[in-house]
């Protein structure tokens, strides 16, 4: 945040300032505070209670909607699951985006279009690209599953039931969350190769610094910045993912495929427990607060932006 | 303070920027010597061209499904292209039994464009003020704006289910106007309060001196040149409302309420999947938003400079 250019002269701001301002950020403050804070508010408040399925308030619980969390049996499963999906998704966006953004820097005839065809997924309703893959997946008619015989990486055209097995219905749940996370972090790469100064790259070619080392020793280092960025917003976005893995492994029984955020849904769709739901909303929420925390802390993002 | 900042960096203005446009011989330069062999050149395209098909792919299944019978489109031998157009899915498709999908789409049109319109409202003179005034508890207002820009309606629907329930809300598109809106309000104050505070103060003092009212000066002096703010605020907003899930799928529950991206999760699992129909609504709700998206394309590529040289 930058200083205000206005008032700053004017000495200390006063109450009759902030009576001036009022009518100008009342609004915005009170769709934060009732439509965020307050439902925060509502939903920690919630987690102590005992809820029924119909929504009557019973009375305080103390604790035992989070010792039911706790001693859910799948519930270290889930969450080691959710460290996966966060670690691998994030980890491969970059990768990939480094690569994506790289080529996208370079002039080329065409580089806008592909520019543009790279929005595509960022635009479009994740749930609806999930649904296509999920389509494509389909045993015998799925063009995706077709494609895969084609090539001889699958035997039979029965597929290999890639929806319908926890484990492959994640692993191309990992696929699709990392496809649609694409376009922002390569955008975000790209803006901050747009920062990197052509004469140290020059400079350092002059050196007979090879391509490689130009890139690891010049080009990365500019782009911490843009990196941590987008890796904090990547993992806050993939931790909060619900539409790929509703879509992908929703009609799954059982929960060998659930993350916290999908097994909050169904704490709240499937079972009614409003309560419970609450008490893995807050771990949840605090789980968000701390990875964001002790990320800002160690990288500090803001340092050399 | 950085995920909202390097969000609007992102959008801002690309124009300076060198890798923001194709245009121009200086900036094609770049990172390269100054000929680039015909060969190297190729090379990148070839690289720009399998970027394009993968990304264009799932997009591509879609729109060919969209124009198959469902007896094509379920066929144990599928075929990747489509044999014969059906156009006339993009009829028939809405009235499909599993939804109500004339009515979804309704849903996701009301509550995309209130909730935009309501977060230009509440978020552009809270953008000016904060960029152009101090007052006692600003800087608590711009840290609430970024607390609200780390959460997602995921992480509370619990907390918003019940609330609005309390309110009797729950079930109305009123209910996911205001969600939209409150989700999206800090990212629009944030991007149009960094256009507003790149604009000179002096240009708002000589427009004072010569008589201008405050309002006259935010209307007449302020808004046009912070206007590519605003449209790359209403556009991410219009967006992000357009594909918003997680709320909806809890807060609507009638069927006809609904938006697009909730509705056709119904068709997953069904006995016989009219996919030809789920790939021609979506060929519908998607072309718009990108549309939308690739107009704003040259703010998406900003200097990092703007939104973080303090």
């Amino acid at each position: 945040m930058g200083n205000a250019p206005g008032g700053a002269a004017r000495g200390r701001p006063g109450g009759r300032d902030l009576a001036k301002a009022l009518p100008w950020i009342a609004p915005a403050l009170a769709l934060i505070l009732g439509v965020v804070l307050f439902p925060a508010g509502v939903m920690f408040f919630n987690s102590t209670r005992d809820i029924s399925q119909s929504g009557v308030d019973k009375g305080s619980v103390g604790f035992d909607n989070y010792v039911e969390v706790f001693s859910f049996p799948y519930f270290w499963p889930i969450f080691l699951r959710t460290i996966v999906w966060v670690v691998v998704v994030v980890v491969f966006t970059v990768l990939i985006s480094l690569g994506i953004a790289q080529i996208l820097n370079k002039a080329f005839p065409g580089r806008r279009i592909v520019r543009l065809v790279v929005i595509i997924p960022w635009a479009a309703s994740v749930v609806m690209t999930t649904m296509v893959v999920y389509y494509g997946l389909e045993p015998y008619f799925g063009v995706i599953n077709k494609f895969l015989v084609d090539v001889g990486l699958i035997d039979t055209p029965e597929g290999y039931g890639w929806t319908r097995n926890p484990t492959t219905a994640f692993v191309w749940s990992i696929v699709i969350a990392i496809f649609v996370s694409l376009p922002f972090t390569t955008y975000t790469i790209l803006a901050g190769l747009a920062t990197v100064p052509s004469d140290t790259i020059e400079a350092a070619k002059m050196d007979g610094a090879s391509p490689a080392r130009t890139y690891f020793t010049v080009v990365l280092p500019q782009l911490r910045g843009a990196l941590s960025v987008a890796v904090l917003i990547n993992i806050i976005n993939v931790f909060n993912s619900l539409p790929i893995l509703k879509v992908m492994t929703g009609s799954i029984p059982g929960y060998d495929a659930d993350t916290i955020m999908t097994m909050i849904f169904k704490y709240i769709q499937n079972q009614h427990k409003v309560d419970v739901a609450s008490a893995l909303s807050v771990v949840a929420f605090l789980i968000v607060i701390v990875i964001v925390a002790v990320y800002v802390k160690v990288v500090k993002p803001t340092r050399e932006v | 303070m950085t995920v909202t900042e390097t969000r609007a960096m992102l959008s801002v203005d690309a124009e300076r920027s060198p890798g923001g446009r194709d245009r121009g011989p200086a900036r094609k330069r770049r990172y390269t010597e100054d000929q680039v062999p015909l060969g190297r050149v190729l090379l990148r395209m070839l690289a720009g061209l399998v970027v394009l098909a993968i990304f264009i792919l799932p997009y591509t299944i879609m729109f060919f499904g969209s124009v198959k019978t469902k007896a094509q489109i379920r066929s144990v031998d599928p075929t990747y292209f489509p044999t014969e157009w059906h156009w006339e899915n993009y009829v028939n498709m809405w009235s499909t039994p599993e939804t109500p999908l004339p009515q979804n789409l309704i849903s996701t049109i009301v509550i995309s464009v209130f909730a935009t319109l309501l977060v230009l409202l509440v978020a552009l003179p809270a953008a000016y003020y904060t960029a152009r005034f101090r007052f006692p508890g600003r800087m608590v207002f711009l840290f609430l704006v970024i607390v609200t820009q780390m959460l997602q309606p995921a992480v509370l629907t619990s907390g918003l289910f019940r609330q609005f329930a309390t309110l009797g809300l729950i079930d109305t598109w009123a209910a996911m106007i205001f969600i939209n809106a409150a989700f999206n309000l800090s990212f629009a104050v944030w991007i149009m309060h960094s256009f507003f505070a790149g604009i000179p103060k002096e240009v708002d003092e000589a427009a004072q001196i010569d008589g201008a009212g405050r309002l006259t000066v935010l209307f007449r002096i302020n808004l046009p040149l912070v206007w590519p703010g605003i449209v790359t605020a209403i556009v991410f907003t219009f967006v992000a409302c357009w594909n918003e899930f997680a709320a909806s799928l809890v807060i609507l529950s009638t069927a006809g309420n609904q938006p697009l991206s909730v509705a056709l999760t119904k068709f997953v699992g069904q006995y016989e999947t009219s996919w030809q129909y789920v790939f021609g609504v979506s060929i519908v709700a998607i072309v718009p938003v990108v549309i939308l998206f690739m107009l704003i394309e040259k703010r998406l590529v900003g200097g990092l400079t703007a939104g973080s040289v303090k």
